[in-house]
C-alpha cells in the first residue's frame, strides 16, 4: 500500500500545468517503478529454482512450493496468519465502520480533528515504538494473568489495522450523496432502517476494500507481531524472519512469491472495490 | 441522522396539541418561524416568518437563490429545526418531530432515488417503511406508476431511466405514501424547457387528482404565476406578499416584489390623496391619476407625500404627444421581439419608460425613434407600492 501512494501523482494547483511536461518526470517514474519491482523479479525468478542455489538457476522446478507445502511449520504458521488476519481485520473494520459513521454523519463537533488524527495515530506512530509499547504492555498482563493465548495478536493487528480499514470506508461515506439518507427519513425511515436500507447497502462495496486492505496489513505484518507473540505463535512472516537468521534456501522465495500473489490479489480487488464505489 | 423524538407509531401518529383557530381549513401553520444557521458565522435565514398553507392548494415559495426558501421546507419536513417560533400541520404542532414522524414527503432537487432499488422498490419504500401489507403496497405503487405513466419501466434500474422518467418515480416515490403536504424543491430545473413545461401542466394534474396540498419551490416568475393558486414572494429571510398570481403581477406591494415578477416602470409620485383602497396620486407630468394601495394599505405618514408607483409596460399605450397625456416622452428605442414590440421612452427627467405593445400581423412600424410621444395608462393601471 504505501508503495501505491508513492507512486500517485501529486495534487497540483495550476490549471495549465501538467507535471508530465517537466523535464526528467518521466525518467523518474520509470526510475521509481523500477526501484519498486526490480527486487521482486529475482525472488519470484528463483523460487522456481530447480537447485538449493540463490545465484544459479538450475532448471524450472516447484520443488520448493511443494516443499513449503509438506513443511508443518510452514503450514501451522499459514493458518495462525490467516486466522490472526481474517480475526483483526473483521473487528477492525467493524470498529472502522462505527468510527466513520461518528465523524461523517454528525454535526461538525469540538474534537472532531482530534479523533481523526487519534484514528490515524497507527499511520504516524513508528511501528516499532509501538511494538515496544505493545511489548511492555502485555508483559505484565502476561505476567499477571499467566494467560498466553493469542488474544494479545488479535488486539495488537485490531489496533494497527483500524487507519486502514477506516481511510476507505469514510472515502465512501463522503462520497454518498446525503439526501439519499434525507430522503429515507422523510419516507418513514428511523435511524436504523435508513442504515439499514439505505446507508450500509451502499457503503459495504467500502466496508469489504476496507476489511481486504486490513487483512493485507495483518497479513504481513513483521514488528509488532515479533515483539507481542508467544513462543509457539509464529505467523508465516515472523517464520520467514527466523528461516532468514539460518540458511536461506528458495523455499523462502517460494512462500515469499505466494504471498506476494496474495497480497497483489487482495490490493487488486481492493482498487476494483473503490474504483466502482466512485 | 439526527432522532430528538422517541417514536411511538407511524407518521401521523403523534402527540397532538390542538390550536384554538380553525384547523380544518389550514394544512401548515408557520408562526414566527426563525432560522439561524450556527457556525464560524452565523446564517440568518429565515427571519421571523409567518405563512398559513391551505389545504388542498398549490402553494409556491418564490424568490431569488439564497433567500432561504429551501430552509422553509426543510423545516416543514423536518430536516431542520426552527430555532425559534412553531410549525403546525393541521393543527398538530410538528416543531419537534422527526422526518420519518411527519405525513409530509418531499420531491428532492436531486431526485435522490435509491441507486441499488429497482423503480417499484423506490416507489414502494415509504409504504414498507410504515410496515403496510404487501398487498397495499403492490397495489399503490402500480396505481403510482399509472399515475406518472410509467408502468412499463417498474423493473428498471434508476441509474437506466433518463433525467425527466427520474423526476416521475421521485414524485411517485413521494405521493405513495399519501402524505398530507407533499414537498417540491425546484424540481423541474435540472430538465430542459420542453420538458419542463410538459412537467409543469403534469404537476398541476396530480395536484388535481390526488388532492395533496403541494408546496412548490422555485426562483422561476414564470413557472410560479402558471402553477400555483397562491404564492409567496421572498427575499432575504423574509415573505414579502402572499397572494394568488394576478394578485402578485398586479398588485406587488413592494419594490422588490414587483421588480421580481415581470418587468415594471417605477414612478416617483406626489400622494394627493388618500382612501380605503385606492388613492389620488399626482404624476411627474402633473397629471394626476387613481392608483390601487397595496393590501394593509401605506400611511401617509411614513410615505411623506412621496410614494413609489409602478406600471406594467402593457398596461401603457404609446399615443400621439398631447396635452392631455398621463406622460409623455421622447422615443428612443424600438425593440421587435415577436410577440410583441417594446418602445422606450426617455421621460422628461431621464427615467425610462417601457411599453409593450403586442404586434398584429403584418403591421407596420410608424413610430420614430427621436419624436415625442404621449404614454396613455389605462384605468386601474397604476399601483402604489407600500415603501
Ligand atoms: N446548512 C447550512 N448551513 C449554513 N448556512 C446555510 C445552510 N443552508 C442554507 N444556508 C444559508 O441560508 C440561506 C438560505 O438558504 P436556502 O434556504 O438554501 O435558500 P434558497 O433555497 O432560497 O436558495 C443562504 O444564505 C444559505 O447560504
Ligand atoms: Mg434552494
Amino acid at each position: 500500500m504505501a508503495d501505491a501512494s508513492m507512486v500517485s501523482p501529486a495534487k497540483k494547483t495550476g490549471r495549465a500545468f501538467s507535471i508530465r511536461k517537466q523535464t526528467g518526470f518521466t525518467t523518474m517514474a520509470i526510475v521509481c517503478f523500477f526501484l519498486l519491482y526490480a527486487p521482486l523479479l529475482p525472488l519470484v525468478f528463483y523460487s522456481f529454482n530447480a537447485g538449493t542455489s540463490l545465484a544459479f538457476f538450475e532448471g524450472f522446478s516447484f520443488r520448493w512450493y511443494v516443499a513449503a507445502w509438506n513443511n508443518d511449520l510452514v503450514i501451522d504458521a499459514t493458518i495462525r496468519s490467516v486466522y490472526l488476519a481474517a480475526a483483526a481485520s473483521s473487528i477492525a473494520t467493524v470498529l472502522a465502520t462505527m468510527a466513520a459513521l461518528g465523524t461523517t454523519r454528525t454535526k461538525p463537533y469540538k474534537g472532531l480533528t482530534a479523533i481523526y488524527v487519534m484514528i490515524n495515530q497507527p499511520l504516524m506512530v513508528p511501528e516499532i515504538v509501538t511494538a515496544v509499547a505493545l511489548l511492555i504492555l502485555f508483559a505484565s498482563i502476561k505476567a499477571a494473568t499467566n494467560y498466553h493465548g493469542m488474544a494479545y495478536l488479535i488486539i495488537a493487528h485490531t489496533a494497527f489495522c483500524i487507519p486502514f480499514a477506516y481511510l476507505p470506508i469514510r472515502a465512501r461515506l463522503e462520497g454518498m450523496d446525503l439526501s439519499l439518507e434525507t430522503a429515507a427519513a422523510d419516507l418513514y425511515a428511523t435511524p436504523w432502517l435508513t442504515f439499514r436500507r439505505v446507508t450500509f447497502p451502499l457503503l459495504w462495496p467500502g466496508i469489504l476494500a476496507g476489511m481486504m486492505l486490513a487483512f493485507v496489513i495483518s497479513l504481513d505484518d513483521v514488528v509488532i507481531t515479533e515483539l507481542v507473540k508467544s513462543s509457539g505463535q509464529d505467523t508465516l512472516p515472523t517464520y520467514m524472519l527466523g528461516q532468514l537468521r539460518r540458511a536461506i534456501t528458495p523455499e523462502v522465495n517460494a512462500i515469499s512469491s505466494v504471498l506476494l500473489a496474495v497480497s497483489v490479489i487482495m490490493v487488486t480487488i481492493f482498487f476494483f472495490l473503490n474504483r466502482k464505489s466512485s | 441522522m439526527v432522532s430528538s423524538v422517541k417514536s411511538s407509531a407511524g407518521a401521523g401518529k403523534s402527540k397532538t396539541t390542538k390550536t384554538k383557530s380553525s384547523p380544518q381549513e389550514i394544512a401548515i401553520d408557520a408562526l414566527h418561524v426563525t432560522k439561524i444557521y450556527r457556525g464560524d458565522t452565523d446564517v440568518l435565514a429565515l427571519d421571523d416568518v409567518s405563512v398559513q398553507i391551505r389545504k388542498n392548494e398549490f402553494f409556491t415559495l418564490l424568490g431569488p437563490s439564497g433567500c432561504g426558501k429551501t430552509t422553509l421546507l426543510r423545516l416543514i419536513a423536518g430536516f431542520e429545526h426552527p430555532t425559534a417560533g412553531m410549525i403546525t400541520l393541521e393543527g398538530e404542532d410538528i416543531s419537534l418531530l422527526p422526518p420519518y414522524q411527519r405525513p409530509v414527503n418531499t420531491v428532492f432537487q436531486s431526485y435522490a432515488l435509491f441507486p441499488h432499488m429497482s423503480v417499484a422498490e423506490n416507489i414502494g419504500f415509504g409504504l414498507e417503511m410504515l410496515g403496510k401489507p404487501k398487498s397495499e403496497i403492490d397495489r399503490t405503487v402500480d396505481n403510482m406508476l399509472e399515475l406518472v405513466k410509467m408502468t412499463e419501466l417498474k423493473n428498471r434500474q434508476t441509474s437506466q431511466i433518463s433525467g425527466g422518467q427520474q423526476q416521475r418515480v421521485a414524485l411517485a416515490r413521494a405521493l405513495a405514501p399519501r402524505p398530507k403536504v407533499l414537498l417540491l424543491d425546484e424540481p423541474l430545473s435540472a430538465l430542459d424547457l420542453k420538458l419542463r413545461k410538459q412537467m409543469q401542466i403534469e404537476l398541476k394534474r396530480l395536484q388535481h387528482e390526488t388532492g395533496i396540498t403541494f408546496v412548490f419551490v422555485t426562483h422561476d416568475q414564470e413557472e410560479a404565476l402558471t402553477m400555483s393558486d397562491r404564492v409567496a414572494v421572498m427575499s432575504e429571510g423574509n415573505i414579502l406578499q402572499v397572494g394568488p398570481p394576478r394578485e402578485i403581477y398586479d398588485h406587488p406591494a413592494e419594490r422588490f416584489v414587483a421588480n421580481f415578477i415581470g418587468d415594471t416602470n417605477f414612478i416617483t409620485a406626489g400622494l394627493v390623496s388618500i382612501g380605503k383602497s385606492s388613492a389620488k396620486v399626482k404624476l411627474p407630468s402633473g397629471k394626476t391619476v387613481a392608483a390601487a394601495l397595496p393590501q394593509g394599505g401605506i400611511s401617509k405618514s411614513d410615505a411623506k407625500g412621496k410614494v413609489t408607483v409602478v406600471i406594467r409596460p402593457e398596461h401603457a399605450r404609446i399615443g400621439k404627444a398631447a396635452s392631455n397625456s398621463t406622460l409623455s416622452g421622447t422615443l428612443q428605442n424600438i425593440v421587435y421581439i415577436g410577440t410583441d414590440t417594446h418602445y422606450h421612452l426617455e421621460l422628461p427627467k431621464g427615467d425610462i419608460f417601457i411599453i409593450r405593445s403586442q404586434n398584429q400581423r403584418d403591421f407596420e412600424e410608424s413610430h420614430r425613434v427621436g419624436k415625442k410621444y404621449g404614454i396613455e395608462i389605462g384605468p386601474g393601471a397604476v399601483q402604489v407600492l407600500r415603501d
